[in-house]
């Protein structure tokens, strides 16, 4: 059984100029794990809050839970659970008192939203700092009580938008580990992110969305084969990078990328050992000597870049800056 | 009754916001007493008033007036913060009433102006404020101006609905709030503007509200330009028709406004 539909969702935003859904259809099986991927203005969060009632689609149908999302909001509420982008609890207030409301909000009386909360925040370690507003909290800790607000009634089909953006590496673990509890625990869940480690980590199947579309979709696995087995890269002094791209580009067939601060050239290739003696020999005729080279099983950042011609954690030019992440080139 | 419930949850969480952070109740306090200090000792000697008690008299119900007047601002930016932090749709996705959060904030915001209220009344009782009316007026009187600001702090939903940014909340709030409580009669007789600011002046809401506090506090009232029309007559019952029109406008508009908030 489907426990969540969508079919052919659109979402225009100011009069039409910015077409967020563009007939954009998913669904996800219960029990089971669907990522969406996609960069920045994807369409997620929109494809998220009309799933969550909070958006009405300009057309298309959506169900969750078997309820129409559109004709019954109020029922799909009762079924669903949602943690958002920023961590949406009262910040003033202390994680106690925020999973005790929301607990009071579902509609437990006082005695069991307490015990609720005490459960909860017991679950996700968070009984020490309970009793502590939430604006002492590190990052990950919000994000952990803001997951925990979304369990009180033990919902149906979860849906959680870019759980671990901008977390720190192990704040990003934490949460993982915590999903993936869920998970065992046999929630339906749709995960959206921009990280396609997180999708390959935690996901039972992925879309990858783009523009407002599902681009492509299936397991990691599968999607990693349709981009052509491994991963030729290959590093060269600064004078030989223009030509080796061109070789690589030829041999692989696929365009080649450039991490300029590395001096790596890579690209897919589907002829593995064959294809990196191939690259070798050519590069040798020319006279270019590699400082490393090497064959890498593919990673989803692969698959985004095959599918749609642009890096998935591609950053608008203000967060490259402020975060002085290597910058990933294309060609 | 799930939805009064509901609402109550949320009226809690606003007044649980002021336990855990005190400063709010401290400051939104301090202000008024501070403006009560200032007009009585600053303005209070160059204004001649011809009534009994001076110009404390007149000044206290004006600033009571201003004070709840500016509850506007406080549940714009309160509710505007909420949107930005997402906690709205936190709120939106769960199985509750929808006008609940929006009601349960105008009320909590109400409470708030009680204790607000109280301590200025205390304040102005020190400077020399002494109401001749009796206790029932009095408290009248006080009744009246918690449903103004409660009928205000829906302008504040829809401002702090509408807003794109936080910040211009408080901006937006001052607009509107500032003219109207000063273009009024709440500081200065309205006597010494300029004929047509004068009409604008004492047909003003907050006018009216003024004048009507001062009717029941057991002072006279001066109007200058519109002596004998209908506000000047009445000045409570049209208190009372403009905050019944102010609700009847903002309440199903914040209402449905909250409802699809950022679609």
């Amino acid at each position: 059984m489907k426990s969540v539909i969508a079919e052919d969702l659109v979402k225009t935003y100011r009069n039409g100029a910015v077409r967020a859904l563009d007939h954009l259809s998913l669904d996800v099986e219960e029990g089971t794990v669907l990522s969406v991927l996609g960069p920045n203005g994807a369409g997620k969060t929109t494809c998220v809050r009309i799933l969550a009632t909070l958006l009405r689609p300009d057309s298309g149908r959506a169900m969750v839970g078997g309820i129409d999302v559109i004709k019954h909001p109020e029922k799909v509420r009762e079924v669903i659970g949602l943690s958002g982008q920023y961590a949406a609890v009262d910040e003033i207030l202390t994680g106690w008192d925020n999973l005790v409301m929301f607990g009071q909000l579902y509609h437990l009386g006082k005695k069991q939203a307490i015990a609720r909360a005490d459960e909860l925040l017991e679950r996700f370690s968070l009984t020490e700092s309970a009793k502590r507003p939430i604006k002492t909290y590190s990052g990950g800790m919000r994000r952990r009580l803001d997951l925990a607000a979304s369990l009180i009634v033990k919902p149906k089909v979860l849906f959680l938008d870019e759980p671990t953006t901008g977390l720190d590496p192990r704040g990003r673990q934490e949460m993982w580990s915590v999903i993936e509890e869920l998970v065992k625990g046999g929630v339906t869940l749709l995960l959206t992110t921009q990280y396609l480690e997180e999708a390959d980590q935690l996901a039972d199947e992925i879309a990858v969305i783009d523009h407002g579309k599902v681009i492509a979709r299936g397991t990691s696995d599968a999607l990693k084969k349709q981009v052509g087995g491994e991963r030729l890269e290959i590093v060269v002094e600064a004078h030989n990078v223009t030509k080796t791209m061109e070789v690589v580009a030829n041999i692989s067939g696929n365009k080649a990328t450039l991490d300029e601060g590395l001096r790596m050239i890579s690209a897919p290739v589907s002829t593995g050992a064959t294809a990196l003696i191939d690259t070798l020999r050519s590069l040798d005729s020319e006279g270019i000597h590699p400082l490393d080279v090497g064959l890498k099983r593919p990673s989803l950042d692969d698959v985004f870049l095959s599918l749609t011609g642009h890096a998935a954690e591609e950053k608008t030019a203000e967060e490259e800056v402020s975060t002085g992440r290597r910058k990933k080139a294309k060609k | 009754m799930s939805a009064f419930k509901d609402t109550m949850v949320i009226t809690q969480r606003q007044l649980r916001l002021l336990t855990r952070v005190p400063e709010v109740l401290i400051f939104s306090t301090i202000q008024p007493v501070m403006f009560v200090l200032l007009f009585r000792y600053v303005f209070g000697g160059s204004i001649d008033t011809g009534q009994p008690g001076g110009y404390v008299q007149l000044l206290m119900p004006g600033i009571f007036v201003q004070t709840v007047a500016f509850t506007l601002a406080g549940t714009a930016s309160g509710l505007a913060e909420d949107l930005k932090k997402g906690l709205i749709d936190r709120f939106r996705s769960l199985p509750i009433s929808q006008s609940a959060l929006v009601i349960g904030r105008t009320l909590g915001d109400s409470l708030l102006n009680i204790v607000v209220l109280a301590v200025m009344g205390i304040a102005g009782y020190i400077v020399g404020w002494r109401p001749s009316s009796g206790l029932i007026n009095v408290a009248i009187g006080f009744i009246f101006l918690l449903l103004f600001g409660y009928a205000l702090s829906w302008v504040g939903i829809y401002v702090g609905l509408s807003a794109s940014d936080a910040r211009v909340v408080q901006n937006v709030s001052f607009i509107i709030t500032f003219p109207l409580t000063f273009l009024s009669n709440a500081f200065a007789p309205t006597t010494g503007m300029p004929r047509a600011l004068q009409y604008f002046a004492e047909w003003n809401p907050v006018s009216t509200m003024v004048a009507a506090c001062r009717e029941l506090f057991g002072l006279e009232n001066q109007f200058g330009a519109t002596a004998g029309s209908f506000p000047s007559e009445n000045p409570l019952l049209t208190s009372f028709i403009y905050m019944l029109i102010i609700m009847a406008i903002f309440i199903p508009l914040s209402v449905n406004k909250y409802k699809r908030a950022a679609d």
